[in-house]
């Protein structure tokens, strides 16, 4: 291992000097000499960006939403984990939005945001992102910003080729990153050859966003890394990246790193679906969770499914096809064209490009050097189009502008490579600070990206910001690629490690945002519709508070005659219905969270009162000039008390 | 209308009083589609202002939610709900309106000139009538405060202005005619032109 680390610092070193000479490490900033920077990314008080951008949280789980240019912060989405703050994965309402077939799963790793798109541009409906560790996928409403829909995958260990969608987001799809027994058994690890399979899944998504297993495709046991579906010419099919096709379990840095070329699987959908309906698949038995959010009743459910369809290469000729591609590619790019497919060799300092047209071609002449399992792999001389020579080393992801330029990430000599469509020559570069991962331009793996800025989202921080001790937040970077030079306009820190995102021109998705839900049409079963109608209900050791919220204060806010051993449910209605108005709800030694109550929205917090006494309750929302004064109180008495439930607000009191 | 032929003209003196007159009445029809007054509130953390409309048989707002979001501003310091169903004027009113409405469409049959006079200033009776209601209902809104109001500014008035712009605490508070307040406001001269023209040699 230290001699392999030592080895590739000292290559970083050898080629940073040999090829990139013009790239001055000496200079720290990156050169932001220029005076029209700052009014670039200054975007006044009161006035809004100009682009919504949505980054994955990775390891929080969340999506964090920023302005672009500005780079503010604007909200953070909880998706897979839960947030506390909000209330999400704690309250009763959403619980059931993290549950999976191994129970309630509070966390995830999030990675890869996609943007719904209507005839290959960006629509501003929805965003879907993958859980990577207890395979997922979620859908985000974007008229709420709210998480509507989470699916579990079966058959996968871990979902990281997803969720790229198609260009009419007819299916978004979900390869896993870990190949595992099929089915999952208890074999022996070294049995990977026999036993191991890849399994890539296409979900179908209906008009109103709703997310459902139409196939799985069953694989070799290779590592399925990323995705990108064609557009254009090219739609019909879905590419995805593969490494570790040495079919390793152990040391993989070294041992799957062996092959000069691993593959890029193409995948054609719609022969995928002629197959479905002429019955070649078989259906198999699974246990996947399928949650969805209402939102008039704003309750989630969850739902185990029980069945897949899948499909084998074997049976289905012409369904797969493996394009040879150096070396352990990591994303695989569409160009807005549908004709090139860039695979992006992380361990290469090279780009290899395909040619869709080519690839069909190359089908037709079955020009293949050997079959994997039924799934031909094609020449490599006979699909690729071009390379982009030296242009850096450790390229992850490729996005386009609009003008036919590409941008690629390079890890290891950290900077973004500017290059052109089909001349294959590097126009610019531009250094990252520090190790960039992903980049995303608005639009840029749509047919009409809408170019303008490009973020680096860059793993590695270290003294851009002040010091925070040693874990620090990763850091963005904002350029400027309207004219032939990149430009580094800004940096900002965002959440959690933001693998890839999505940007949107905010007229996309601004008009359509809610301001807060009408009370007449809340169909939660626990709501209260009014004061009058609060009140608390025993039904043996459990008690219902139907409670309300207003500017500023809960009905009621005074309960006495509940017992140790109780579980009381506060199911607390916000009655506002102005913008920006949530109340909160904060219990004395409730073990779960507080509650954030949106303006028309019903939420329940479970407390289980442990001791007797008096214990307060608050809103944790300041919510107005009376809101400190927004408390209450409730009486706990000893089990078998004989203490009546009643409850108080003002100078009404009731009893039951 | 200078015309040289004495037949015609005898006919156009008949024929324009009782459109006039007409039109009058049909102005006031207005008022039982379109809101005949707005108030509106201007703050910083209200960037659209919260606008409240006042029709001849209700109250709205800008949203569904406005009266209630002006209620919960209101009680702060006491002022009282402001509940449309209470209001007995949006009861009556619109049947005055229905009055006024009949008596254009008759004076128009009879087509007598003093009438038409009558109409204009009975509907000015009627306007200055209504307007010095609606200043009662301000006064009272703005004076009449529950002394057990959680904020207490003394001498402060909260009472809307009657027509124009006015400071309220941390509100501006404008309160002007809404479409149909001025088409029925039009309707007055429309009835004296009626009168003018039937007198008119
Ligand atoms: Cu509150």
């Amino acid at each position: 291992m230290n001699s392999f680390s030592s080895y590739s610092s000292l290559l970083i070193v050898l080629l940073s000097a040999a090829l990139f000479s013009c790239s001055n490490p000496g200079v720290k900033t990156g050169g932001v000499l220029d005076m029209d920077n700052p009014s670039k990314v200054y975007v006044a008080p009161g006035e809004h960006d100009e682009f919504y951008a949505f980054m994955s949280g990775g390891f929080s789980g969340q999506i964090g939403v920023h302005g672009l240019p500005s780079g503010r912060l604007l909200r953070i989405i909880p998706v897979f984990s839960v947030d506390a703050e909000k209330g999400y994965g704690f309250n009763e309402e959403t619980k059931p939005m993290l549950n999976t077939s191994f129970g309630f799963v509070p966390w995830d790793d999030s990675h890869h945001p996609e943007l719904s798109q209507t005839n290959g541009e960006t629509d501003g409906r929805w965003i879907f992102i993958n859980g990577n560790n207890t395979p997922r996928v979620a859908r985000i409403d974007l008229t709420t910003f709210e998480t509507a829909e989470i699916l579990e995958i079966p058959n996968s260990g871990g979902n990281h080729s997803s969720p790229f969608t198609t260009e009419n987001t007819e299916y978004i799809v979900a390869g896993t990153r870990f190949s595992v027994p099929y089915p999952q058994k208890d074999v022996a690890i070294s049995s990977y050859e026999e036993n191991f399979k890849g399994m890539l899944t296409f979900i179908k998504v209906g008009d109103e966003g709703e997310m459902d297993i139409a196939f799985q495709i069953l694989l070799p046991a290779f590592d399925y890394d990323l995705a990108h579906s064609g557009k254009g010419k090219s739609h019909g099919w879905t590419f995805f990246t593969t490494y570790n096709t040495e079919q390793k379990t152990t040391l993989l840095e070294v041992n799957a790193s062996q092959n000069d070329k691993d593959f890029i699987a193409a995948i054609n959908w719609k022969k995928a679906e002629e197959y479905i309906s002429q019955g070649k698949f078989k259906e198999v038995p699974a246990n996947y969770a399928h949650n969805v959010y209402d939102e008039k009743s704003h309750t989630a459910t969850s739902t185990m499914k029980k069945s897949v369809k899948v499909l084998t290469p074997e049976d289905c000729p012409g369904l797969v096809y493996f394009l040879p591609t150096p070396k352990s590619p990591h994303g695989v790019d569409v160009d807005p064209t549908g004709e090139y497919i860039v695979g992006n060799g992380k361990l290469s300092a090279d780009l290899t490009i395909h040619s869709f047209s080519k690839m069909l071609t190359a089908i037709e002449n079955e020009s293949f050097e050997k079959e994997i399992a039924g799934i031909p792999v094609i020449k490599f001389e006979e699909v690729v189009a071009g390379v982009v020579k030296d242009a850096g080393l450790g390229p992850l992801h490729t996005e386009f502008d609009a003008k036919g330029n590409a941008y690629t990430s390079f890890f290891i000599t950290s900077e973004v490579v500017k290059w052109n469509v089909g001349t294959w020559e590097v126009l610019d570069r531009a250094s990252t600070f520090y190790s960039v991962g992903h980049i995303m331009i608005p639009g840029g793996d749509s047919k009409k990206p809408q170019g303008k800025y490009l973020v680096a989202l860059n793993k590695i921080t270290k003294d851009r910001y002040l010091p925070t001790g040693p874990e620090l937040c990763h850091s963005a970077q904002l350029y400027d690629i309207s004219g032939d030079k990149m430009k580094l306009l800004l940096d900002f820190p965002t959440q959690g490690e933001p693998h890839y995102a999505q940007g949107i021109s905010a007229d996309r998705i601004k008009p359509n945002s809610k301001k807060f839900y009408p009370i007449e049409e809340n169909e939660h079963p626990f709501r209260t519709m009014g004061e009058k109608e609060s009140r608390v209900e025993r039904e043996g050791n459990n008690v219902h508070v139907y409670m309300t919220t207003i500017r500023s204060h809960f009905a009621p806010d005074n309960i006495e005659g509940v017992k140790v051993g109780d579980k009381v449910y506060f199911h607390v209605t916000n009655l506002e219905q102005d913008w920006d108005v949530p109340h909160g709800f904060a219990m004395m030694g409730a073990n779960n969270a507080e509650l954030l109550i949106m303006p028309g929205q019903t939420e329940t917090l479970l407390w289980e009162p442990k001791f007797e006494g008096v214990y307060p309750f608050y809103c944790s929302d300041f919510c107005s000039a009376l809101h400190q004064e927004m408390q209450g109180y409730i009486r706990v008495s000893p089990k078998g008390s004989s203490v009546p439930l009643l409850w108080r607000l003002g100078e009404d009191e009731f009893e039951s | 209308m200078q015309s040289d032929n004495v037949g015609k003209s005898m006919e156009m003196k008949n024929i324009i009083p009782r459109i006039l007159m007409l039109m009058s009445g049909l102005l006031l029809v207005s008022l039982f589609f379109f809101p005949m007054w707005n108030i509106t509130l201007y703050a910083p953390q209200y960037p659209g202002g919260v606008a409240m409309y006042i029709w001849i048989n209700k109250i709205s707002g800008d949203t569904p939610a406005t009266l209630q979001n002006i209620n919960i501003l209101n009680h702060y310091v006491g002022m009282k709900y402001i509940v449309p169903e209470s209001i007995p004027e949006l009861k009556y009113f619109p049947y005055i309106i229905y009055g006024m409405i009949a008596l254009a469409v008759l004076f128009s049959i009879i087509n007598i000139r003093p009438l038409y006079l009558f109409w204009g200033l009975l509907m000015i009776a009627l306007a200055v009538a209504g307007l010095y209601d609606f200043y009662l209902w301000e006064y009272d809104y703005g004076h009449n405060l529950d002394p057990k109001a959680p904020i207490k500014i003394p001498e402060a008035s909260f009472q809307p202005p009657l027509i124009g712009k006015k400071h309220i605490v941390n509100f501006i508070a404008t309160s002007y005619p809404a479409l149909s307040g001025y088409l029925a406001g039009l309707s007055i001269p429309v009835a004296f032109a009626a009168w003018w023209f039937k007198g008119k040699k």
